[in-house]
């Protein structure tokens, strides 16, 4: 058999210098649309950052004034404080109920390709018309509207991320626990092991890398969450000029949208990136260490 | 994931326990209730405006009930007419999803097979792209997309194709590593150039991972709402996010079984698309949950 680079790509010099003759075809159309969709808003951005703009043509040098005046906005720091509050508490009640109905549903039951359907279903909604669907329901079933009772707000969207997510965790958890090794259960079962002492030590081990998936993906989407809280709430109530529901991206975009404070905004969002791939990065070695376990 | 699928579908019917029965009906139970905010909806659109505000969980009665008139006026109500999101909706999708399915795999076996210095760079690139959130370019990204004329219908397209290839290029390229390049230099051998090694023997290889991408782009341009409402002239266009929005926004004064109707007429084509390809869309998404 042929050697296989381990990283990196295999090529053969046979093919290579033709398919680098057509660069023009294969490779540059998609680059100039990233370089257009991405890298230019991209560089652009952390450019605007350290500046005071409105438009992105009278932009003037103001040095780190934007980023202190990040750090120095209540609202922002209102913003952080709940964006994080609802992201763990997400987290842990997607991530409770998304194993235990995967757990349930890989009994053997009747059904269970019916149930996991259903259970999926609202992950293909999107967060605006998900958002719109709930707030309909929560706020006729409540005495008041999510706008006005801020804890109402937060249980509210709470409910919709788990309605969204649960499904889609659930099948993460059902694809992990499908890979748990018969023989193992087995040799539990024979050793007299009752079915919770099994769930412990021999399953939960096994799909700790779904669980470190799951995990950083319902984080980063709690963190990222924007539609719903847009739908919802909108931030509302407000007490003392700060959104009490309001999250880190819809501070963000809020903040653009007055327009001498884009260069504040624009800091914010670099800060938030930092934070974002900050939680990717660790994801990714906690994903590593566990692969070098097994 | 492959393989432990075959493998649970291969296990032996497990014996029906008392146990496992109460299980199956307490999540028969669990799943009517899972499906309940979706049957409220359905149920309110066939209500008259009034009643849906007034008893959201009453069922309809010969008072309340209209028939498929929110439906028939929900498509015209308001200052823009539904239809016209909608339109706009499905041709955004389907180009979109065809555009970023067709130059990312393009680029992505360009960036495996010739594996010099810019390849990586921009292969990186990609993978960097993933983990940073829109609101990080959302200003500028709006304004490049307006100098460049980008923000119509027919055109935002090139947008989602800049700003989704980094899924696509990544899951793409981990593809073309784990096909044999043998098939590609007997091609090479009987005469194909690049072109038609990639178009007659590379992309129909490709058919799992084009599935893949494709459900996941198709799920993010159809339900995403920030891009177009940044990018696209809100007066002119809009899509079915866009206008939902909007409907709430002037909360109040609006229709709300015809609104009711609006919401049940775009989940008809995801709950259509699910039925079709279920096993498809959990597989594809998952795979962009693990790889990503």
């Amino acid at each position: 058999m042929k050697k296989k680079s381990a990283p990196g790509a295999v090529t053969s010099p046979l093919i290579r210098k033709p398919i680098q003759r057509r660069f023009a075809l294969f490779l540059l159309p998609t680059f100039l649309c990233f370089c257009a969709g991405f890298l230019w808003p991209f560089i652009q951005g952390i450019y605007l950052s350290v500046h005071s703009f409105t438009t992105t043509s009278n932009a003037t040098w103001v040095g780190f004034v934007n980023y202190t005046k990040a750090f120095n906005d209540a609202g922002f720091r209102q913003a952080f404080g709940y964006t994080a509050l609802v992201a763990v508490v997400s987290l842990v009640l997607i991530n409770v109920l998304a194993f235990a109905v995967a757990y349930a549903l890989t009994r053997g039951i009747k059904g269970s390709n019916l149930f996991r359907g259903v259970f999926f279903v609202p992950n293909l909604i999107g967060g605006i018309v998900l958002g719109y669907i709930w707030k309909t329901i929560i706020d006729s079933a409540l005495p008041v509207s999510m706008s006005i009772q801020a804890n109402y707000g937060f249980w509210g969207l709470i409910v919709v991320m788990c309605w969204q997510q649960v499904g889609y965790m659930m099948i993460i958890y059902i694809a992990g626990l499908q890979a748990v090794p018969e023989d193992m259960l087995e040799a539990a079962r024979i050793d007299g092991a009752n079915g919770w002492r099994t769930l412990w030590h021999i399953t939960l081990p096994n799909v700790m890398p779904s669980i470190t998936i799951c995990t950083f993906l319902s984080l980063t989407n709690g963190f990222k969450l924007y539609d719903q809280n847009l739908v919802l709430t909108n931030g509302a109530p407000v007490r003392r000029g700060i959104g009490q529901t309001e999250m880190l991206a819809l501070n963000i975009a809020k903040t653009f949208s007055t327009a001498n404070q884009r260069g504040v905004a624009q800091a914010k969002a670099v800060l938030f990136f930092l934070l974002v791939t900050a939680i990717s990065l660790i994801q990714l070695s906690a994903t590593r260490s566990k692969e070098v376990q097994q | 994931m492959e393989t432990s699928l075959k493998k649970a579908s291969a296990r032996p019917q497990e014996k029906q326990t008392t146990g496992k029965i109460v299980l199956t009906a307490v999540f028969a139970v669990i799943s009517l209730i899972w499906m309940l905010p979706i049957a409220i909806v359905l149920m309110n659109s066939f209500k008259e405006n009034g009643f849906v505000n007034s008893e959201v969980f009453a069922l309809p009665n010969a008072q309340s009930y209209v028939g498929m008139s929110n439906y028939i006026n929900g498509m015209t109500f308001g200052n823009y007419p539904f239809y016209l999101s909608a339109g706009y909706s499905v041709y955004i999708t389907i180009v979109s999803t065809g555009l970023i399915l067709l130059c990312t795999s393009m680029a992505a076996w360009y960036i495996s097979r010739v594996d010099d210095l810019f390849s990586k760079a921009v292969y990186y690139l990609c993978v960097f792209s993933m983990v940073v959130p829109f609101q990080m370019v959302m200003f500028t990204l709006a304004n490049t997309a307006r100098e460049l004329r980008l923000d119509t219908p027919w055109s935002i397209p090139v947008v989602y194709l800049g700003f989704g290839a980094g899924l696509a290029v990544f899951m793409f390229v981990g593809f073309v590593k784990s096909i044999p390049i043998d098939i590609e230099e007997a091609a090479s051998i009987d005469g194909c150039g690049p072109v038609r090694t990639f178009f007659s023997v590379v992309f129909p290889m490709m058919k799992p991972t084009l599935i893949s991408v494709g459900v996941l782009e198709i799920m993010w341009v159809w339900n995403d709402y920030l891009l177009p409402y940044l990018v696209l002239d809100q007066t002119k266009y809009k899509t079915i996010p866009i206008h939902i929005q909007y409907l709430q926004g002037s909360y109040g004064r609006v229709d709300l079984g015809a609104t009711m109707a609006l919401i049940i007429l775009s989940l008809l084509p995801i709950i259509i698309f699910y039925l079709s390809c279920q096993k498809h869309i959990i597989k594809g998404v998952a795979a962009g949950a693990v790889k990503g």
